[in-house]
Parts: C-alpha cells; structure tokens; sequence
C-alpha cells in the first residue's frame, strides 16, 4: 500500500492529497452554513432547522429522530436546492466577469490550504507536520492567496452593474487593504520569536506549532498566553478579513440589500457562501496553528507527550489521527465562536470600521511590535 | 417640568477597547444558548387558549344531545359581515320535542366572511351558538370554508349547562301550563 503511493508521480500525490483536502473542507464549509443556522436559533431560543427528513434513514429508530432534529438533513436540502433552483442572471450584467466572480471566491479560500499543516506524526523523536506543501514561505503565502478572495468580491460587485453590489465590492476592497497591515504586523513579534538571528529563517506555520511544543514552562507555552494582544489584533483583523460580524460591511443587509452577492442566485450565491466559510476555516486553522498550539493537545502537553501517554507513539498512522482530530477540534471551536460573535455583537458602522482599522488597530499593533521588538533583543540569547 | 440633567460620563479605557462589553455580551448569550427554547413547534405542540377566546363559531347541544338552536334568526340578523345563513324548519317527527320549539333545517356560517366578532354568540337567547378553541381554518375551494349544519353541531360539540331548557319544557307542559 505504502509502496505503491511512494511510487506514484508526484504529480498524482499532490492531486490526490489536494482533493483529499478538498474533500474535508467543502463538506465543513457547508456544515457551517447548517451550524450557523443553528447557533443562532440555540441563542435566540428557537429550536432551530429541525424538520427535513430522509425517507428510510429518517425512520431508523434513535438516530434518524436525532438526526433530523439536529437538522443533518437540511444541509442536503440546501444543498440540492441550490444546485436545482433555477439560477437567473440578471440582463444588466456583465456575464462573463458575473460567472467568474463565484469561482474567483472559492480558488483562494481552497488554495490556502496547501501551506497549512493540518496534523502531525511521530517520526522516531522527531514531529513531522501533515501537509500539502511545508514552504518556508508559509504564512506570507496564506495571507497573499487569502487575500485575492476580495477581488472576486469586488469583481461580483462591479459586474452586477447595480449600485448596492458596486458599494459591497468597495466595501470589501477598503476593508481588506485596512486591517490586512494590522493583521501582518500583529504576527510579526511572533515569527521574530521563533527565528532567533544566525538560524536559517522560516515563516512556516509548522515551525510555529513546533516552537510551541518545546519543554520548559516557556517553551511549552503557548503564543497566546505569551503574546495576548497580537493574539486579539489577529483575531479581530480575521473577522475583517473573512467579512464577518460585526465586520460584514460587504455585504450589511440592512444598508445594501445583500451587498455583493445582491444580483446572485441559486448555485453561484452558495459558492460564494462556501468559499466565505472556507475563509474562515483555514482563518481559524492559522489562528490554531499561531497562537493555540496547533495540534497539541493542551498547553504544556505536547502531540508526543499524549502519544506516549496513550501508547500509539509507534504507529504514526494513530498519531496523525488524533493530531488532526486535535487540530480539527481547534478549528470547530473557533468556528463555534465565529457564530457566537455573529449573533452577539451587532454590525459595525462603515466608518466605525475604518476607524477601528487604521487609527486603533494598526497603531496598537505598531506598538505591541516595538513592545515585543525590545524584549525579544533583551530575552533571546546571544550569539 | 423640573429639567433633570444627567451628566455624561466620558468612557472608561476598558469600555473604549469594547473588549469588557463584548464579552459580557458574549455571556448573555451563552446563556441563552443553553436556556430552554421559547418557540412552539406549532403542528404538534399547540398554544394554550386562554380563556374566553373567540375562534370558530360553532353550535352546541344541550347536556342531553338535543338541539339547542331554535332558528329564531338573531344571529343572522345581528351578524354585521352576513356570514350566518339560516332555513328554518320544523323539528323532525319523533324526537320528542317537536311539540315546543323550532329547530333550522340547515346552517350555514360562510367562514370567508365571518369576522370572529361573537356577536352571533352575545345574542343567542338560547346559548347555542359558541366561539370556541379552534383558531385555524383552511380550505381548498370557497365551498369547503362553509360551514354547515352538520359541520357546525361536528365541531361544536355538546357544552354543559345547568338549564335543561327542554326537561323544564316539557314537564311544565305536563302539568298543564306550557306557554
């Protein structure tokens, strides 16, 4: 089995271990759009989705009643109807720019995966991180690809030929280019971190949860305790960049209809649905990986140490499991508070936003960076 | 009217950051989150109907199953929409009661008009007609929103009273003195 995957083409690996990946974030995209319908009716008392069943599956005892009251089925019922729902474009258009803007949405928000790590093995002592592509680039790279997602908010909006759209894609673009600075510099302390001078430098995430997994009550720390305001600039930039509340000016419903996606529908409008959460999947996974250990399982207890603590540190295919199941685990928990925020604080006002990007984050994080800048010199050891 | 100024205190740092604010929001929330639904789930679980409410308008029968209207047309009279259409007829041979009252051949409450008004229920002088619990009426055709007789006595139902009109009837008729 193994044998025969090592002498595959590489080339067949990568597709196979890209759509693999594929695979598990679409579907988790999806589940969110069925978990953010019912968090928000968990929070404002309703019961939420709890009616679509499957004939035979629905009337298997215990499960199916669970099931259909959890609303498993209404994701499939969304589903197909988007697929199914006559999908009408608008005559005032521009069709060909109207039909890229959706795929321009979901390339990026899939492509960014490639350079996160999702899981790790034991190889003998050392970790070695599961990933499409461990690049040194890494971070740079999810925050490049991630941010060519706007343009295909602002290419929906310009290509609707429709004033609320064309103000979402404005929107959006002014958004992104105001917290993405905030964002990049409140990482930086923690890369100056991890890349002590004279060493090979690295801006990959792996090397980031490594650094994380070190023993020592310093080591074994992680940045989120060691660096809590880069932690909260980075959040909250993450919920401007993924366009969520209290953020979502692109597409505010109660100032621009439905802001971008006004003139879509049926199958296209869920793409953009899907790549939207997509964005905030591999947001939260960089968050995880940055700030909250990545797959360790516990602050101060590393991937190997729950290894060896449970008895599979032999059998890497055990490993990896229970590291992405950590690190998924992570993912879902931060997505839980993605929603929670949604269906808590209310939307901003456009010009709150700007303010709170360019006059109180990116000071602050400028700050926090000198902060760290100093006491990283102070601490880090000598060469 | 005295003026009561209220000062404006500046915010505090903390309430600046709208960090302590969000996360007593976020709290709140959770709270709720875990607090039991308020929503009826409406088909299986119905609203409890308060006391004296005005549903469908229906026709009852004595404690005994007879009859209670006696098609005086009242109700058809006051009926402000002119839903209420009654024929009067005789009491059917054999039941015995035809000897004192009327009873109407057929009833009919088109529920397109009716406005839930109860004034059909206010002047009835015999308590026949009653707006009960039922608040949800649908129908395919114009025909199907008519209430008949049939229908009408159906989902009326038999409400108790304490004044066996008939009984009283017919005793007094008994003993010489009816009317």
């Amino acid at each position: 089995m193994i044998e025969f995957w090592n002498n595959l083409h590489p080339l067949v690996q990568g597709v196979v271990k890209g759509l693999a990946v594929i695979a598990v974030i679409f579907p988790l995209a999806g589940a969110c759009s069925l978990a953010e319908r019912k968090v928000s009716a968990w929070i404002q008392g309703r019961p939420g989705p709890n009616r679509a069943r499957i004939w035979g599956l629905g009337y298997i005892p215990i499960i199916g009643p669970i099931l259909q009251r959890l609303g498993v089925w209404h994701l499939l019922a969304d589903g197909l109807k988007f697929l199914f729902k006559e999908d009408p474009v608008p005559g005032h258009v521009n069709k060909f720019y109207f039909f890229l803007a959706p795929a321009i949405a979901l390339i990026p928000a899939l492509t960014t995966v490639v350079v996160v790590p999702f899981g790790a093995w034991l190889d003998g002592e050392t970790v070695q991180p599961l990933m499409l592509a461990n690049v040194d680039v890494g971070l740079l790279a999810v925050f490049a690809v991630s941010s060519l997602g706007v343009y295909s908010l602002i290419l929906a909006g310009w290509a609707s030929n429709s004033k609320y759209p064309f103000l979402g894609g404005v929107r959006a673009s002014a958004q992104l280019i105001s917290y993405e600075l905030a964002m990049t510099v409140s990482v930086l302390p923690v890369f100056l971190w991890i890349n002590a001078p004279g060493m090979s430098g690295s801006l990959s995430l792996a090397r980031v949860v490594e650094f994380q997994s070190q023993p020592g009550f310093w080591g074994g720390a992680w940045f989120v305790f060691t660096m809590p305001v880069c932690a909260i600039i980075f959040l909250i930039a993450l919920f401007a960049e993924t366009n969520r509340q209290p953020f979502d000016m692109p597409e505010s419903e109660a100032d621009l209809v439905g802001g971008f996606h006004t003139e879509y529908g049926a199958f296209k409008w869920s793409i953009f649905f899907v790549a939207e959460y997509s964005h905030m999947i591999i947001g939260s996974g960089v968050f995880a990986l940055l700030f909250l250990g990545g797959w360790n399982p516990l602050p101060w207890v590393t991937l190997a140490d729950l290894a060896n603590l449970i008895g599979i540190a032999g059998n890497p295919l055990l490993v990896g499991i229970v590291s992405i199941a950590i690190f998924l685990g992570k993912i879902v928990a931060l997505l839980f508070f993605f929603m929670w925020v949604r269906w808590t604080v209310p939307r901003f006002r456009y010009d709150q936003v700007m303010t709170l990007g360019w006059q109180k984050l990116l000071p602050l994080a400028i700050a926090n960076l000198f902060v760290y800048l100093v006491a990283i010199a102070l601490l880090q050891p000598k060469l | 009217m005295a003026v009561i100024k209220v000062e404006r205190k500046p915010l505090s740092f903390a309430e600046r950051t709208y960090l302590p604010q969000i996360a007593s929001g976020l709290k709140t929330t959770l709270k709720r989150l875990f607090a039991p639904n308020v929503t009826l789930e409406y088909p299986e679980v119905r609203p409890e109907i308060p006391k004296g409410y005005r549903g469908v308008p229906t026709l009852v029968k004595d404690p005994n199953g007879r009859e209670k209207c006696v098609s005086c047309q009242l109700c058809e009279f006051v009926c402000p929409p002119k839903a209420i259409r009654i024929t009067p007829g005789e009491v059917p041979e054999g039941s015995g009661r035809e000897h004192v009252e009327k009873g109407p051949q057929e009833f009919e409450i088109d529920m397109l008009r009716c406005i839930y008004c109860g004034l059909c229920q206010e002047v009835c002088p015999e308590e026949a007609i009653f707006l009960q619990n039922q608040f949800s009426m649908t129908g395919y055709t114009r025909e199907e929103m008519v209430n008949n007789k049939a229908k009408l006595y159906e989902i009326g139902g038999t409400l108790p009273d304490k004044h066996f009109k008939w009984d009283k009837k017919k005793a007094a008729e008994e003993h010489g003195n009816a009317h």
